[in-house]
């Protein structure tokens, strides 16, 4: 027969100073625990958005970024007349050729520096993108020296607000609009005339040339033809394999850090639920002994000790969780390193999530908790109920 | 005397709940200290930069490059002593996961800048007189079995094509925060050779290190330099090596406030567990107290024997967890590589260690002591814990 579950958690709420403090100390290890993880997802999400399955970035072989990288004019025109490039509706091919450069500003508040990502645009850089959208000012003109923002920059960078003005270059740009990208790493970056900005920073060569595939699994038949073309010195990625390894390092350093944090935490974590347990159960010795008498079998105190160390685990992991969903709020800028760039991204919470880090509190309590419910069970009825 | 015996009896009366307790804080402050040396490792470019070096490089970004010409118009400006010049590289030894800094750079004016890289004087020699010649650090070649006559190939991303060197010398480093794990070559090497190939790119350089007299100029020697390019088509931006490096760091601050803010997470939860601890063993010696207190002992008495039992259990777990901070941050740093040129556990990351670890002891013993300093002793007589 089974022990009430009510005798459990009015156990736990019996000491409560105790049980605050194990809770407490769980709740923090799984707030670590989903934070690394929301991290983690929410880099993942920027990058899987910021790229479209369909286009193809093309960069000089081995380059690896669009800032390293240089596709001169007669490559880039070799590029745009392949037979996979979809047209518009003005009969004019979906290519972008852009230039991308960094360049320094310093931000907002702290007046720190740090490299942002300006992006020289084709007439069709737009339609290759349809998840950017203009949210306030107005796109700029084509020959003229003015700029668009992404929004996290406008936030965060001082002069790339709509209606500011940037100097780089030798020149004075005017920021004529924000856009807003969906939470996609262009939010991280500002957009021009690629002819005007390769004039500005004496470039003769594009960085790279962007296009939309016609029909998006022809993809290999094209990378294969352009790898291959003694003409040319390129590569072909699919935009959001492109994107992916772009932030490979940051994406697997955030993962092996919270990774390593995490079990090293849940180390102590487990050593307070097992203190607790054992403390619980040293306490209730005449308590185990007279439910032993009354006919409890050992193998119903073993699960009643255990439902109160996972008892334990479920409060502390929705604690935990119940922190963490505030970092939401948060937007995380840093530079990547393999892209030398900012780039901002935000804590993203999912229902994966929320149950791998329930899951982890639930294990902390379980493994704290089973050897002192070992002990309880194995306790001998007289010795018990001798106990003071 | 007696007093330490009964403290120390009465850490020892609970073995298994002490020794899990000690476990934990080990674990805890063994992690504090590895976060706080990553932390010291993220700003140890800045720590060892020198006062009287300067880094120029272009205004809009360090991915522009600055003309060769510049070098002697800025060696004529006053309090200069001496300018060199470097190319960040960033080629590919066999794969991406080998990252390690190479610089091209004028390998002599280069090598007097920085006393600090220490070369013997027939590998310098050979180094000098080989064109295709590179230096390694240290710890570069323990880590990737470069000897004096191996070539080396890398895969050039920002230069085009297969480049191979030869090693003709290995650095060592003057002192323990000296970064061994870059590789120098010759500038006149990736010149001649683009030259052939990008000419549009020859003749052109990084940024440019600039030696001078006093620490103190350094401000005004700046602004000189880059007065003399204003309006230029290459204007320049010349701040402290310390600043360079800081700038670095500032790029990727996010992360470093996670680590800190982590780092005194994991101090935080092991307050709570040895909170508990405390708490629990209080409970259970409520009768005691109340039995001394009815002895004739004084609340203070009480209180110190709550403080001393959990200070005791706060340093042995610290004591633990410092002694094991050394062996596993140079485990830590060997496996990471290069991604640290330097990872040295501080003298500081080891006091911050023992006053968290203090901190802890005092804080978890302060609400056992306070009820077991204001409890009445009937009722604490009366307690069967």
């Amino acid at each position: 027969m089974a022990i009430p579950f009510s005798y459990t958690a009015k156990n736990l709420m019996a000491r409560k100073l105790t049980t605050a403090l194990t809770a407490g100390g769980m709740a923090l290890v799984v707030f670590v625990f989903a934070t690394v993880l929301m991290l983690q997802e929410g880099l993942r999400k920027t990058l899987v958005q910021t790229g479209s399955w369909d286009n193809v970035v093309v960069t000089r072989r081995s380059a690896g970024t669009e800032v390293q990288s240089g596709v001169d004019r007669a490559q880039a025109g070799v590029v745009e007349s392949q037979p996979e490039v979809a047209y518009g509706a003005d009969g004019l091919p979906l290519v972008s050729k852009e230039t991308v450069v960094l360049v320094t500003l310093p931000k907002r508040e702290s007046d720190k520096p740090s490299n942002v990502v300006i992006r020289g645009i084709g007439p069709k850089g737009n339609a290759l993108r349809p998840q950017v959208r203009i949210i306030e000012g107005r796109m700029f003109r084509w020959g003229s020296s003015e700029i668009v923002a992404g929004r996290s920059i406008a936030e965060r960078f001082q002069g790339a607000g709509a209606g500011e003005q940037l100097r780089f270059a030798m020149r004075d740009w005017t920021v004529v609009g924000v856009f807003d990208a969906g939470r996609s790493g262009f939010d991280s970056e500002i957009w021009g005339d690629s002819d005007q900005l390769m004039q500005a920073f004496r470039r003769p060569v594009f960085s790279s040339v962007v296009l939309r595939l016609e029909d998006a699994g022809r993809f290999e038949a094209l990378k294969a033809r352009l790898e291959s073309d003694p003409r040319l010195t390129v590569e072909a990625k699919r935009e959001t394999v492109f994107y992916a390894e772009q932030s490979q390092v940051l994406a697997n350093f955030i993962g092996y850090l919270g990774l390593t944090l995490s079990v090293i935490f849940s180390i102590g974590a487990t050593i307070g639920a097992m203190i607790t347990m054992y403390a619980s159960v040293a306490n209730r010795t005449a308590e185990i002994g007279t439910l032993r008498a009354l006919g409890f079998r050992s193998r119903s105190i073993l699960a009643v000790f255990l439902l109160e160390a996972l008892l334990l685990g479920l409060v502390g992991g929705a604690v935990g969780l119940g922190l963490a969903s505030f970092m939401q709020f948060l937007t995380i800028s840093t530079m990547n390193w393999q892209s030398f760039a900012e780039l901002a991204f935000t804590f993203t919470l999912d229902a994966g999530i929320v149950a791998k880090a329930l899951a982890f509190a639930l294990m902390m309590g379980l493994l704290g908790g089973f050897l002192p419910a070992l002990r309880a069970a194995r306790l001998n009825i007289v010795d018990a109920l001798r106990a003071v | 005397m007696y007093f330490a015996k009964l403290v120390l009896r009465n850490t020892l009366r609970h073995k298994l709940r002490t020794g899990l307790t000690v476990l934990g804080l080990f674990v805890a402050i063994l992690a504090f200290g590895l976060l706080r040396t990553v932390v010291e490792a993220w700003f140890a470019g800045a720590e060892s930069a020198s006062t009287t070096r300067l880094i120029t490089r272009n205004s809009i970004s360090l991915v522009f490059s600055l003309p060769i010409a510049y070098q002697d118009r800025i060696r004529q400006i006053g309090g200069v002593t001496r300018v060199s010049h470097a190319n960040w590289f960033g080629g590919i030894y066999v794969s991406e996961k080998n990252f390690f800094p190479q610089f091209a750079v004028d390998a002599k004016s280069y090598l007097d800048l920085y006393p600090e890289y220490l070369i013997p004087p027939e590998q310098l020699k050979a180094f000098l007189l080989d064109r295709k010649g590179c230096t390694v650090g240290r710890k570069l070649a323990d880590i990737h079995g470069f000897k004096i006559g191996d070539v080396v190939q890398l895969r050039g991303t920002i230069f085009p094509g297969t480049w191979e060197f030869v090693v003709r010398a290995v650095y060592d480093g003057a002192e323990a925060a000296t970064d061994t794990s870059q590789f120098l070559f010759h500038w006149d090497y990736l010149n001649e050779t683009l030259k052939q190939t990008v000419p549009r790119r020859a003749n052109t350089v990084g940024v440019y290190v600039v030696g001078i007299e006093q620490s103190n100029q350094a401000a005004e020697i700046g602004r000189e330099i880059d007065r003399t390019f204003r309006n230029s088509l290459a204007e320049t931006l010349t701040e402290t090596e310390k600043a360079f490096q800081l700038g670095f760091v500032a790029m990727t601050e996010a992360i470093v406030i996670a680590i800190e803010v982590v780092s005194f997470l994991v101090i935080f939860i092991i307050m709570a567990v040895m909170a508990n601890t405390m708490a629990m063993t209080a409970r259970e010696r409520l009768a005691e107290y109340a039995t001394m207190k009815a002895l004739g002992f004084g609340p203070i008495r009480v209180v110190s024997l709550i403080l001393g039992e959990s200070l005791v259990i706060a340093l042995a777990g610290a004591t633990a967890g410092v002694l094991a901070t050394f062996p596993v941050a140079e485990w830590f740093a060997a496996k990471m590589g290069t991604l640290f040129p330097v990872f040295n556990v501080s003298q500081q990351t080891v006091t911050m260690q023992i006053v968290a670890a203090v901190t802890v002891g005092a804080v978890a013993a302060l609400l056992p002591s306070y009820r077991a300093a204001t409890v009445r002793i009937v009722d604490g007589l009366r307690n069967i814990g």
